[in-house]
């Protein structure tokens, strides 16, 4: 059976206005039912599969955010949900906002919209299992998850221009 | 003979363990008026932990996590076989105890926490499950599951308290409820994952396995009330075993927020009032 058909979402708000978590949160209520999908919103990462991440990153929530990711077991996909979490949004600008989520860990779905709605959530999810079946597929054959390597881009308080990490 | 029907559950057991779940889980979510999960979603749920890469915090766990699946399969074993029920209910505690200590065994602090509570929860149902095999002794005279089955009047007839003190203590041996204790498939509960908050992986796959044992033991043991030597009785105790089990599904619906203190007094009284009044009646009904 596929990895896909019981994917768990862990959810984590990061420095958004609330107005995609209520979204998220909303996508779990009866009317959108993501259980018909098999999956569980679960608080717990070392059993998530889709780590759904809304609002940008700061400097306190980073280690956070990395903590997370690093605590689910491979394969895992991430989705940004809201445009603040795809690239900092309205925040963007703000003076403790590193920026999107893909500063700090490598994001495979974006979800655009302020607020995202439900179906995109939804629809971003979906997306979001077939990287991950793909992912399973290349650790079967024995090769890292990730089809590219990821690099850590961050701007550091203080300088203006961006570092390699 | 019944030891090969005692093999035949090891082998079905999971499977129908497993179903009765996916059933749960369904019914569940049409009460919530949800369309829910497939059918088969328990499996693969089941497939996806073995196809995830597992984080083992220590040497132990491992071990402790096969005790607990090894222990709950000598359970169901015990009892198809037709052997001692005191063993099987025996059995069944040290596989949980097993789970308790993997959980122990993990740093975490949410791991820790749901451990000792899962400990609470066994101080609980403890006294019940004991309760059963005394009951059963009471209304057929053996412990042997073999005498127990071949009474001419089922024991539900003699021991009904006992059986009702049963039903109460299912919902929390099934991790229905409480909420702050169970390990079920809620989310957002205030202990994250329970005892299974650190299990990953494959490892995390065998816990589910040994649920779907425990589940078609628990329906095993319901129906055992209702069996008698007449063979018809078995299709009343399987139906009885499916009426409980929706039961579960609905109490569970009904009162999702339940605390561990409220168990601890709900649990102890109603064992006190409906197993111990049962077994008042049915000493003071010799005497006389
Ligand atoms: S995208 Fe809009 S709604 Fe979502 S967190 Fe950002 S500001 Fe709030």
């Amino acid at each position: 059976m596929k990895i896909s058909k019981s994917p768990w979402i862990l959810h984590y708000d990061g420095s958004s206005c609330n107005g995609c978590d209520i979204e998220v949160l909303a996508s779990t209520t009866p009317r959108y039912d993501l259980e018909r999908f098999g999956i569980i919103n679960t608080g717990d990462p070392k059993h998530a599969d889709v780590f759904l991440i809304t609002g940008g990153v700061n400097y306190q929530n980073r280690d956070v955010v990395q903590q997370l990711y690093s605590q689910m077991p491979d394969p895992k996909v991430v989705v940004a949900v809201g445009i603040c979490a795809c690239d900092g949004g309205v925040f963007k600008d703000c003076y403790n906002i590193i920026g999107g989520v893909d500063k700090v860990i490598p994001v495979d779905v974006y979800v655009p919209g302020c607020a995202a709605r439900p179906e995109s959530i939804i629809d971003g999810v979906v997306k979001a299992l077939a990287i991950l079946d793909k992912k399973r597929e290349r650790m079967a054959q024995g090769l890292v998850p990730d089809e590219k390597v990821w690099t850590n881009t961050i701007v550091r308080p203080g300088s203006q221009e961006k570092q390699e990490d | 003979m019944l030891y090969v029907l005692g093999f035949i559950f090891v082998i079905l057991g999971p499977f129908l363990g497993g179903l009765l779940s996916g059933v749960d889980r369904v019914f569940s979510a049409r009460m919530q008026r949800r369309q829910g999960p497939p059918l088969l979603q328990p499996f693969a749920d089941y497939a996806k932990f073995m196809q995830k890469k597992a984080y083992i915090i220590n040497g132990l766990q491992t071990f402790l996590i096969t005790g607990h699946l090894i222990f709950v399969i000598l359970a169901g074993w015990i009892l198809y076989a037709g052997q001692d029920i005191l063993l099987s209910i025996f059995s069944l505690t040290l596989s949980e105890m097993f789970l308790c200590m993997a959980a122990f065994s993990a740093s975490a602090p949410y791991s820790n926490m749901s451990a000792q509570r899962e400990l609470l929860q066994m101080a609980c149902t403890e006294p019940m499950l004991l309760m059963i095999a005394i009951g059963f002794y009471l209304s057929s005279g053996s412990f042997m599951v073999t005498d127990i089955v071949a009474q001419k009047t089922p024991a539900i007839i003699h021991v009904p308290g006992f059986f009702l003190g049963f039903l109460v203590i299912l919902v929390v041996e099934l991790r229905k409820s409480p909420f702050d204790v169970s390990t079920s498939h809620h989310a957002h509960q205030e202990m994250v994952k329970g005892v299974t908050t650190d299990i990953t992986g494959s490892l995390m796959g065998i816990v589910e396995l040994s649920e779907w044992y425990e589940y078609f033991l628990m329906f095993s043991y319901v129906a055992l009330y209702f069996v008698s030597s007449n063979p018809l009785s078995l299709l009343v105790g399987i139906l009885m075993g499916c009426l409980v089990m929706f039961l579960m599904t609905l109490i569970d619906n009904t009162f999702p927020r339940v605390r561990w203190e409220r168990m601890l007094s709900v649990c102890w009284a109603t064992t006190l009032i409906f197993a111990g009044g049962n077994l008042l009646l049915l000493t003071l009904l010799k005497m006389f």
